[in-house]
Parts: structure tokens; sequence; C-alpha cells
């Protein structure tokens, strides 16, 4: 009969309407500044950057590659390369940031600055409460506003950052493990070289038969030679070799 | 019977003129009940949003404005201060004058209808003997404002949406009247004040009023849902159409002339409920006997506060109708209805006093319902509504 769904739709509502005033759980909504609800895992808003230890300047991971700031689609980071060098995490030194500045009013959360940082230095932050009443200087934010601890970083997304503390600390023992071979081979580069030396005038008039035994003694002093270079090469190649399509997951 | 509290707002009055030379007490006595409607219903209006929007909150399972003031009880004031110092914006092509006047009068014109309202015993601001007949005058200017808020703007949607609105108003204005008329014949009178006297009497302890005959039952629902549509509320309230349009015929309205728009709707609102019970709900008398002792204007707001509760239930309930079943609805099954009502009404009158005439009407009543639905159902003209989806 027309009428008898009007009926059942207003015992409905005003069974809502009761309903919220004695059940709790009937209320779909949380009062957000006094009660929040728990962010998901993987959400995101705007950039920072990752620095270890205490002192924010010192352990920024970020070596002013650049390569973010080429990637940016709508060009919101700015960074001027330092003229000095500080030890990155392996103890190399490199250069930093002098100025890293982030727009985040042009900035629109595409994380593709993540995807891209081959030293893990930036990642996306979850905070959402930024509203300023400057409304350019209070949307710039330099790298002192964009740096966040490590612990922040496990704080906001546990699993990533996990993740990429066990790829750092597999890369840095690479990185050692490397520098350990590359030492004892520049040890042992010298001491064959040494040998050879002291050998030289002796075997020099061998002539044709000693041609293989003379070419493999050859490379060893190549590098020998050329010892101060690989140590410096070796701490780089990992990273470009280990792309970070990981980043996005 | 009447006592002192139940008129105290006329003995005030009386007292306020006493003291004034004569030549202006009249003209004093009458400004005096223009500032209390003009003060009291604006008042009334914001309570009603601020209920509005709390009980459709608790509707859907929110809780509603709840950070102005304690329980948000202030939201209204901060919603008027708000409109008050936003710009006013008029369209460059507008017509500047047109574009004024469209709320102003509208606004006007809402608050005439409260001249022959009765909001208690003595305490009508006209006594006039075709008040009805002035009150549906009233009603039916806001449809001029109406267009001269769509037509002043100079756009096509908001001419647009004014002719909807017109349309709708005209469809539902005619039912509106029609429902009235049956009280009319059962009183024999068009004055307010009459029509609530001949429902303020009493037998076994229970009043005489309208709603608590056949013909006044299907009378009321008739006029309720043509006051709905009249008043643009959901779910009849496609000229605004918040979800859909922006707001049709007041789109190019901002600031104080928007919320003036807005004072109307709810002025309107408060005005026809209190038509609506004043016709069939007995106005300001009491619904029983013993219950005598309450003032007379506390039963008349409480009846108006009352209706416009069920206003904002049902518009936490029901979704919008489509154009066209609103104009079916108007046409094919609420006319037709309100005229079968008259001849129920003249029969109830005609059949004099007895049990007869109450089995006679009740069976008229549920007869031309059932008959009138089954013959609507079968040519879907208020079917419920079927959809087909893509394969």
């Amino acid at each position: 009969m027309l009428g008898e769904g009007i009926l059942k739709g207003l015992a409905e509502t005003a069974r809502n309407f009761a309903g919220s005033f004695v059940s709790k759980e009937r209320l779909t909504t949380v009062e957000y500044p006094e009660e929040r609800l728990p962010l998901p895992e993987a959400s995101r808003n705007f950039p920072f950057l990752v620095y270890d230890g205490q002192d924010w300047e010192k352990g920024l991971r970020c070596v002013a590659c650049q390569i973010c700031e080429k990637e940016c689609p709508p060009k919101c980071i700015y960074i001027e390369k330092s003229k000095d060098k500080k030890p990155d995490f392996v103890g190399k030194p490199q250069i930093y940031p002098a100025k890293f500045d982030i727009d985040i009013s042009v900035c629109m959360s595409c994380q593709i600055c993540v995807e891209v940082c081959p030293f893990e230095a930036i990642k996306m932050n979850t905070e959402f409460e930024l509203s300023t009443d400057d409304r350019f200087g209070g949307l710039l934010l330099d790298r002192k506003e964009l740096a966040k601890s490590n612990e922040y970083y496990h704080q906001i997304h546990p699993t990533e950052a996990t993740e990429v503390d066990a790829r750092l600390a597999e890369e840095k023992a690479k990185a050692e493990a490397k520098a350990r071979t590359d030492s004892a081979a520049k040890a042992k580069a010298a001491a064959d070289a040494a040998a050879k030396a002291a050998a030289a005038p002796s075997k020099s008039p061998e002539g044709g038969t000693g041609t293989p035994t003379s070419a493999a003694t050859k490379l060893p002093a190549q590098a020998a030679a050329k010892s101060p270079e690989p140590a410096a090469k070796p701490a780089e190649p990992p990273k470009t070799s280990t792309p970070k399509t990981e980043g996005g997951d | 019977m009447v006592s002192t509290l139940d008129q105290i707002f006329v003995l005030l009055k009386h007292w306020i003129v006493a003291h004034m030379p004569a030549a202006l007490q009249s003209v004093v006595g009458v400004l005096l009940s223009v500032v209390c409607i003009i003060a009291v219903f604006p008042a009334l209006f914001a309570i009603s949003v601020l209920l509005e929007r709390k009980g459709l909150g608790r509707m859907q399972n929110r809780l509603g404005p709840n950070r102005v003031g304690p329980f948000g009880i202030l939201q209204p004031v901060a919603d008027g201060i708000k409109s008050l110092t936003k710009e006013d914006i008029v369209p460059v092509g507008a017509d500047r004058v047109v574009h004024f006047l469209a709320p102003v009068s509208m606004v006007a014109v809402v608050f005439m209808g409260y001249a022959v309202l009765p909001m208690g015993r003595n305490m009508t601001l006209v006594h006039m003997d075709a008040a009805l007949l002035f009150y549906f005058a009233m009603g039916a200017s806001t449809e001029l404002s109406v267009f001269m808020a769509g037509w002043s703007s100079r756009n096509k949607y908001s001419l647009l949406g004014a002719m909807r609105a017109v349309a709708q108003m005209i469809s539902y204005e005619v039912p509106l009247l029609l429902s009235s008329v049956g009280v009319v014949m059962a009183t024999g009178s068009l004055s307010l004040d009459k029509i609530v006297e001949v429902q303020n009497q009493y037998s076994f302890g229970l009043p005489h009023w309208f709603i608590f005959t056949p013909w006044g039952l299907a009378s009321f629902v008739l006029f309720a849902i043509a006051a709905t549509a009249e008043t643009n509320r959901s779910p009849f309230d496609l000229p605004e159409g918040e979800s859909e349009l922006v707001a049709g015929y007041f789109t190019e309205y901002s600031g104080f002339k928007f919320a003036e728009f807005f004072l109307a709707e709810y002025v309107g609102m408060l005005s026809v409920s209190g038509l609506g019970a004043t016709l069939f709900l007995g106005g300001w008398s009491a619904p029983f006997s013993f219950l005598q002792f309450i003032p007379s204007w506390i039963w008349f707001f409480s009846k108006v506060m009352l209706s416009i509760c069920v206003l904002i239930w049902l518009r936490g309930t029901l979704p919008r109708l489509r154009q066209d079943q609103l104009m079916n609805f108007a046409w094919k099954f609420v006319i037709p209805f309100t005229l079968l009502n008259l001849v129920d009404v003249a029969v109830w009158r005609f059949m004099g006093e007895g049990w007869a005439r109450w089995i006679v009407c009740s069976a008229i009543v549920v007869i031309a319902y059932v008959v009138m639905v089954r013959a609507g159902m079968r040519r879907k003209n208020i079917a419920p509504r079927t959809y087909r989806y893509a394969e």
C-alpha cells in the first residue's frame, strides 16, 4: 500500500535518532581534534629528509645528487650543493645539500622523489596539519624543517623503515667487505710488486717463455699503480646496481 | 479559565498602549505586535535551524554541530554573523533593482501571513473575516519573488530553477487551497479566529479538532504534503536541490541576501505550520480539557514546533522526488483526492450529528484512498521507482 515505505523509513530514522543517544558504537564519526583515527601505514602526504643519529645536520642521508629535483613533476624541490664534504653512513666523504627546500603548496604527493632516491634519504611523511597563516614562507619548508630522524620514520612507516634499514646495513657490510678486500688486494699487490721488483733483475733475461707470468704479474702492478681510485669507486656502484624499485611498495 | 498568564502579552500591550497619547494608541498597538512577530519568528527560525542540524545529524548517526557554545547551541549566532559579514556579490548582467527586491519582497510577504494567524487567545494581529483568503494571497506572492530572483540574476540556470520552483509551487498551491476549503465548509467561515473557536470545544474531555474527523485527517495529510511542497522542503526540495543544483533560483545570491532566502524558507515553514495547526490541530486550544490551564500561546507554539520536528524527520528520511514524479503526484493523486475529500466534507456536514456519519465518511476516505492508489499503481503514476541497470 502506498505510504507503507514512508512509515518504514520514518521508523528507521527514528531508531537511528534514538539509538545515537544510547549507543556510542552507532556514531560513525569521531570528534577530530580531540580524537583521531590511526592513519594507515601506507598513508603519505609530503616528503621529509631522513637523518641518522642525533644531529640532523651531520646525519642527513641526502648527498645532494639532485635526482629528485630533476624528477619532481611539479618542480617543487630546490637543492643547492655544498662546497665541502662530510662523511656519509659508510664513512665516505660526500657533498651534502647546503639548501634543500620543498614547496608543499606545489608538491602533489606523488612519491616519485622517494622512488628515485638512491640513498634512502627522502621519504613520505604522514603529517597533514600543515596549515599556516603565511602563504609563501610557511609552506616553503627548508632542510631543517624537513629533517626527521630515522626513529620518526620507524614510527610512521615501521615495515618500510625496517626494510630500508636492512638494505642499508647490507650495503654498508658490502662496502666494508669491499674495502677490506680492496685493502687486502692492495697490500697483496704491493707485496707482489715488491717481490717482482726484487725478482725482476734475475727473471728478465728469460725471454718468450716468461710471457704468461709477466702478463699475470702485470695486472696487480696496474692495480697497485691505481690504488687510490678503486677505493672511491666501489662506494657508488653498489647503489646504482641495486635499483630502488622497492621504494614504491 | 482565562488566566492572567494566558493573557499576559495582551495585558502588557494594553498597559503600554495606555501610556501613549490617544492619537498614537492604535499605531503603537499595531507596531508593538508587529515588532513581536518580527522578533519571535526569526528567533524560532534560529532554533529550528539548530534543531534541524542536530536532528538530521542524529538521524544519520552523527553528532551534529557541537563546537560553538555548549552543545553547539550558539551555532545559529555564528551562522548569522557569517552571513552578515560575507561579501554581497551582484552579477554584472543582473537587473540590480529586481535582484535586490526579490529577497526583500520574499521575506516581507512571508511575514505578512502572520498578520492573521491567531497565536493565542485574543492574540491575532488583524481580526479579518477573510483571513484564510488573505493568507493564501500572501503565500502565493512568494512565487513572484522566486521568479524575480531567477529572472533578475541573468543566469539561465537560475531562470530554469525559478521556472521549476514556480511550476512546483503553483501545482501544490491548488491542493493546499482545496484541502483547506474542507475546513471552511465545515465551519462556514474564512476567519481563522472563528475556525479556532469552533475547534475549542470539548466532549468527554477530547477537543473537537478537525484532525479527529475522517475528512479532517485526510485533509490534514494532504495539507501537510502540499505545505511541504509549497515551502520547498524535502522530499519536494527540487527548486533548491542542494546535492544536484546549486540552490536553483538563488544561485546568484550571496551574503545576507542569500540568508534572506534561507530565512524566508524557514519563516514560511513556521507560518504554514501555524496555519496547519490553526486549521486542523485546534490552533491555540489544549489537546485535553483538563490541560486548559496551560496558556494558549504555549499550545500554539508547541504545535508549530512539533510540526517543524516532523518536517525535519521527513527530511531526514525521504529521498528527493524527480520533477515528473513531483508533478504526477500533485496532479494525478493529491488534487483528485482533495476534490473527493470535499465531497466527504459535504456528506459529513449534511448527515448531521450521530454515529452514522463517522462510518460513512471513514468509508469514503478509505475507499477513495484504496481505489486511487490501485489506479495510480496500475498506471505507474505513483508506483515505487523501478530501475533498469545497464547489463
